[in-house]
């Protein structure tokens, strides 16, 4: 089993003739991801190495079948390709696309929460479920099928995290992305719940960082609700109050969302937090250190 | 994006928020014919993106042409916590009756605008939570549905403000959230919102903070921007497209990725050094974005020694080592770097750097490694 994507994943990708939609699509394909179609309007009947390319989301779900859709446009039409999948019936949206305004993603949140479906990101780098599919930008030749489930509001910080996971002899069960945007359609809370119900899935390891307050409402989540272990990571210790630190969601408001606050809250549950990313590799190597 | 007061205002304007009259002033004539034109009383107010300017002698009341030359004079150049003022606004004194706040904005976590209302304003929100935390009446608001008419009513009466301005005060909350949607802001808050002597509702003050990533539908609050204020590194990044948050140490820091940025300022730190700058040369860092960023983060006096942290995943490692070996070629590099490169085509780049053989450039295998490697070069 895998969260959220796998072999019954059928994929469209939104922008798919773009220069990136088409390198991680074509990638993704090449995983093993069943790509059924892109989505590009004005483009329809044409094909990007035999996948074909529709002008609407709503013909790649009655032509094809999709059921997940990935978005890789511009931020200036993200949003509408996001609420063009939902209203397509997608089950799934994983939104790759950073720089989608704030108020957009305010009314695409709302919408999205009266529904059923699910959207992962914006500003995210996908899903990888290792061995089974790949939605997204994660490197995947990084990383190997194991019993760790990571879910994380940086890319390249997962990537660092899961490397050093991987040289204690760790693979994963899914590493999920949910971006680093200030209103993401999933939180960490909605994907330790997946974690939990994953068979495969033996630790959760969360990667958070600075602004907002989702680590803390997640502290108390996982005090309440989770029963596998998790080990945090906080990154932003040494960021200034009032400045974006990359991601638009990376800000501390005031005296609101330092990486102090997060890693005591997480601390004060009993969720063990790794200051370094070689630290977190420790913990987890002590938790499960029998099966590594 | 942080707006000064007088471009707040321009912006509540546009959308029908009640202000005073004013001009902007960049000298002391522009000040004065500004005052005459608009007739005395004036107040002279230092425009500057941080709070406190009042206490810190940075807005004065001005009766007649002398007072405003010498206090126009006074309040320019002047240095309110840090921020010099480069800019003032003159406008029509206003007589005041009640102050009041008032304002709108996200709430990340319920992931809906705030609107908020008090009857106890002219002090910080803080201030008026502490002293007394009923005081302060919030309302969340649906953005499928808009700002209602009887979300102002609520917030109206519950702030319990005086009954014959719950008309103008609704009606003014009514427009402050159309600025607030039709803007992209973050924060829009009016502190304080007068009552004045014949009891006219008016914005006095504007903090408004927009979105940058709503920019490109707005070229007139992109043009707002204003280069003098900024600092010059992080001014220069912009123009070149790169993210770079200055800070207070010697160590120059680039990576790929905002999160492994953050990660690697913290671990500098942890291993005993104190970081210069925040700066994410993004995903797919291509070799002239890399001279690029060694320029901006070299343009800064304080840095003694740089390390660059890459975990390559659509970001190649050997694109990163050509453009190290580039900006080396172009620019005369007198500190120490530290270099690690991980994942995609590492061993390429750190291959062109071994054939290289830069003076002064140490490669390390590990982010904790090279951590430590640039806090022993900084000194």
């Amino acid at each position: 089993m895998s969260v959220l994507v796998g072999k019954d994943t059928r994929l469209v990708v939104c922008g798919l003739t773009g220069r990136e939609g088409r390198f991680h699509g074509l990638n993704n394909r090449n995983y093993g991801t069943n790509v059924v179609a892109g989505m590009t309007p004005g483009k329809g009947g044409q094909d990007v190495e035999g996948i074909p390319v529709y002008n609407t989301v709503h013909d790649a779900v009655e032509k094809e079948g999709a059921n997940t859709a990935m978005v890789f446009v511009p931020p200036a039409g993200a949003a509408d390709s996001i609420l063009e999948a939902l209203d397509a019936g997608i089950e799934l949206v994983i939104a790759i696309t950073e720089g989608i305004p704030v108020h957009d993603m305010l009314r695409v949140y709302t919408h999205l929460k009266r529904g059923n479906a699910r959207l992962v990101g914006p500003n995210c780098p996908g899903i990888l479920s290792p061995g089974k599919a790949n939605v997204g930008i994660i490197p995947a030749h990084f990383f190997s099928e194991g019993n760790v489930g990571l879910v994380s509001r940086s890319g390249t910080l997962t990537y660092q995290i899961g490397n050093e996971l991987a040289q204690r002899g760790f693979g994963n069960s899914s590493i999920v992305g949910i971006g680093g945007d200030p209103i993401a359609g999933s939180s960490f809370i909605d994907i330790i719940q997946l974690f939990e119900q994953d068979d495969e899935t033996e630790l959760i390891v969360m990667c958070g960082e600075i602004g907002g307050e989702e680590e803390e409402r997640t502290a108390e989540y996982i005090a309440e609700h989770a029963t596998k272990p998790v080990i945090g990571y906080i990154a932003g210790f040494t960021a200034p109050p009032g400045k974006t630190m990359g991601h638009a969601g990376a800000i501390i408001s005031g005296s609101k969302g330092t990486a102090q606050a997060k890693a005591e809250a997480l601390e004060a549950k009993g969720v063990r937090v790794g200051r370094t990313p070689t630290e977190v590799a420790e913990i987890a190597a002590s938790m499960l250190g029998a099966k590594a | 994006m942080d707006l000064l007061e007088y471009q707040g205002k321009q912006l509540f304007k546009k959308h029908g928020v009640p202000v005073p009259e004013g001009r902007p002033a960049k000298t002391v004539e522009e000040a004065v014919a500004a005052a005459e034109a608009l007739g005395y009383p004036v107040v002279i107010k230092a425009q500057v993106l941080i709070g406190g300017r009042g206490k810190a002698g940075g807005i004065k009341l001005a009766k007649a042409r002398g007072e405003a030359e010498a206090h126009a004079k006074a309040i320019l150049g002047m240095d309110i916590r840090g921020f010099t003022v480069h800019e003032l606004y003159v406008e029509q004194a206003s007589e005041i009756d009640e102050e009041y706040y008032a304002a709108i904005l996200l709430d990340r976590t319920a992931k809906k605008p705030l609107a908020m209302l008090s009857r106890m304003g002219g002090m910080d929100v803080e201030e008026i939570a502490a002293k007394d935390p009923t005081a302060i009446v919030r309302l969340h608001v649906d953005p499928l549905i808009g700002f209602q008419g009887f979300h102002g009513r609520r917030l109206a009466y519950e702030a319990g403000i005086a009954a014959d301005v719950v008309k103008p005060v609704v009606a003014l909350l009514s427009r402050l959230y159309e600025t607030f949607v039709e803007e992209d802001a973050l924060l829009v808050e009016v502190n304080p919102l007068l009552v004045t002597k014949s009891r006219e509702v008016v914005a006095l003050d504007a903090k408004v903070t927009i979105d940058g990533n709503s920019l490109h539908r707005h070229p007139e609050t992109a043009a707002m921007r204003n280069p003098a204020a900024e600092d010059p590194q992080e001014q220069m990044a912009r123009e070149r497209g790169l993210t770079y948050v200055k800070l207070d140490g010697n160590i120059g820091i680039l990576g790929n990725g905002a999160g492994l940025v953050m990660s690697t300022l913290d671990v500098v730190a942890q291993a005993g050094g104190s970081p210069a700058n925040f700066l994410d040369a993004g995903g797919g860092s291509k070799a002239e974005a890399i001279v690029d960023a060694v320029e901006v983060i070299l343009s800064n006096p304080k840095v003694t020694a740089v390390l660059f942290n890459i975990f390559g995943g659509i970001t190649r490692c050997d694109e990163v080592a050509r453009g190290l070996v580039t900006a080396f070629g172009q620019i005369d590099v007198k500190v120490p770097f530290v270099v690690r490169l991980d994942g995609t085509n590492d061993e390429e780049g750190r291959k062109i750097l071994a054939d290289a053989s830069l003076p002064n450039v140490h490669v390390e295998k590990t982010m904790l490694g090279a951590a430590r490697k640039v806090v022993e070069l900084a000194g």
